[in-house]
């Protein structure tokens, strides 16, 4: 019932758009063509800014959409002269003719489905988490580009390519089997914590396109958390962001000067949010599969500790440390290992764990650079300071953080 | 949908004729090949001989040319193929990972194009 106004349809239009990915989803699932579901999706809504504002809305809208993009897709498929397509058209047609007899315009969320298409490991690796943004969120290609510092000609390159592959190499929409499990969702978990941190290197939060990747990336964990409820890690993940995301209105002073971790005013800190990321870790914990996320995020909910009055337990931190490099030895994991043992143990030992890093993997990440000068400041060695210093100024491409260790720098007691 | 595997691996670092490793193999590929027919996933499959026998032709200006060996300077070399039928590239991939090739070498897993 609508009186056919446009503003009726707009206001139905946007409900529809709400539920993008779960449309999206299941066309592309009963396709087996993500591509093809896309410009069906985009074609229904059109004909429905075409027709509802002087048709009305319909009932349904959701429905209505599902049926104008079948119908699109099924035509779409019948000129498509690929046998492998009739399979599918049928199927469509054998679906479409059971939904209208169904009185409740009820389809599954295959959503799930698409979070693993998207992440399949015969899919690029660079691709895997634009795919995810552009499909699961319905985000443009142009701003997904933006986010990940590529040209917008390249980024479409790439998802047209996965796409495509998609259809032509027939990857399969079934949810991965229960061995396949472990590996693939480690992708969809990777490729959600890739988005989170093309949004979080952003600390200035002056590129609103780059920080709007962050919530994407905690709605995507949430989507994963609530597919696959017995996930510990897509727990850990969701608890990890969260403890990072309540302290982003801390990141920056007023006057958008850089507060590292430890100087932070505990008090900017989003309390609901660090309340909510504390009962996701409770859940994965409770799950007794560990995992690097559930690490990751244990170590942020030793720092959140702050909030509370409690001091920081550098202790449990270098253990959970331990365990995280020991689990997953990336880079960031061995240089968080280093500067908290410099807290428990002081500098030289905190040094020495620096110094067994691969200095390949070293040389041009920045936060080496910049835990080494302080580390070597605090051991008096000032000449070492200054060229560390100098290499992570060099390193640094955000102006807030360049002025931070400058400051640090010209601080240095001689 | 068909699917054809092509299988590299590094002839110089290929197990030699009538050495254990060899006849373990061989026994690899025998089984595989007996699993895959049983279960009619098998269209085709054949090995290759070494890549000194092969010759390269082309045809430029009308002329056919034709050179010893292929030109690319590739550490592995294509040694055999199947042509399996898998209802999608999972299925494919996972019969992939059974060829005993796949332990040392590569498979490249190609959907082999339909026409109607």
């Amino acid at each position: 019932m609508a009186d056919g106004g446009e503003d009726a349809g707009r206001a139905a239009l946007l409900a529809a758009r709400a539920s993008y990915s779960r449309l999206v989803a299941y066309l592309a699932a009963a396709a087996g063509d993500v591509a093809a579901a896309e410009d069906a999706l985009s074609d229904a809504f059109r004909a429905a800014l075409e027709t509802w504002p002087d048709r009305g809305v319909p009932d349904k809208p959701e429905a209505w959409l599902l049926a104008a993009a079948r119908h699109r897709l099924t035509d779409m498929s019948r000129h498509r002269a690929v046998q492998a397509q009739a399979a599918a058209t049928l199927r469509l047609l054998t679906e479409e003719a059971a939904d209208r007899a169904a009185v409740a315009p009820a389809f599954p969320d295959e959503r799930l489905k698409l979070l693993f298409i998207c992440a399949h490991p015969a899919i690029d690796i660079a691709a895997r988490t634009p795919l995810m943004l552009q499909t699961v969120l319905g985000i443009d290609a142009g701003r997904i580009a933006s986010a990940f510092l590529v040209s917008p000609a390249a980024m479409g390159q790439r998802l047209v390519r996965a796409k495509a592959k998609i259809r032509d190499a027939r990857i399969s929409f079934d949810v991965p089997e229960y061995h396949q499990l472990p590996e693939r969702l480690d992708a969809v978990l990777d490729a959600i914590y890739a988005a989170y941190g093309t949004g979080w290197d952003d600390t200035a939060g002056t590129d609103s396109r780059r920080r709007g990747l962050a919530d994407e990336a905690v709605w995507l964990a949430r989507l994963a958390v609530e597919l696959l409820p017995d996930a510990a890690e897509a727990h850990g993940l969701l608890a990890l962001m969260l403890y990072c995301e309540a302290r982003r209105p801390a990141r920056r002073t007023e006057a958008g000067a850089y507060m590292p971790l430890s100087e932070q005013d505990v008090q900017l800190w989003r309390r609901p949010m660090i309340e909510e990321a504390k009962r996701a870790l409770a859940t994965a914990a409770a799950q007794h599969r560990l995992g690097r996320f559930q690490l990751e995020a244990a170590i942020q909910s030793q720092h959140a500790m702050r909030l509370t009055g409690g001091d920081i337990n550098w202790a449990s931190i270098v253990a959970l440390y331990d365990a995280l490099a020991e689990m997953s030895p990336t880079i960031g994991a061995l240089i968080g290992r280093a500067a908290a043992l410099a807290e428990e143990r002081g500098a030289a030992a905190g040094l020495a764990a620096l110094e067994a890093i691969d200095m390949d993997r070293a040389r041009s990440y920045q936060p080496y650079w910049a835990v080494r000068g302080a580390l070597l400041a605090r051991l008096d060695r000032t000449d070492g300071a200054d060229a560390a210093y100098e290499r992570a100024i060099g390193l640094t491409e955000d102006r807030a953080v360049r002025a931070f260790l400058l400051t640090k720098m010209s601080t240095i007691e001689r | 949908m068909k699917y054809m595997c092509l299988i590299y691996g590094d002839e110089a670092n290929h197990p030699q004729p009538n050495t254990p490793e060899m006849g373990q193999l061989m026994e690899g590929y025998m089984a595989f090949t007996k699993d895959i027919r049983e279960k009619n996933v098998m269209v085709a499959g054949d090995p290759l001989e070494p890549i000194a026998t092969a010759t390269t032709v082309r045809v430029r200006g009308g002329r056919t040319e034709t050179t010893d060996g292929p030109f690319a300077e590739t550490k592995e070399q294509l040694g055999g193929y199947y042509i399996l039928d898998c209802k999608d590239l999972d299925e494919a991939i996972a019969y992939a990972a059974r060829i005993p090739t796949a332990a040392f070498g590569s498979i490249e897993v190609r959907p082999i194009m339909v026409f109607d």
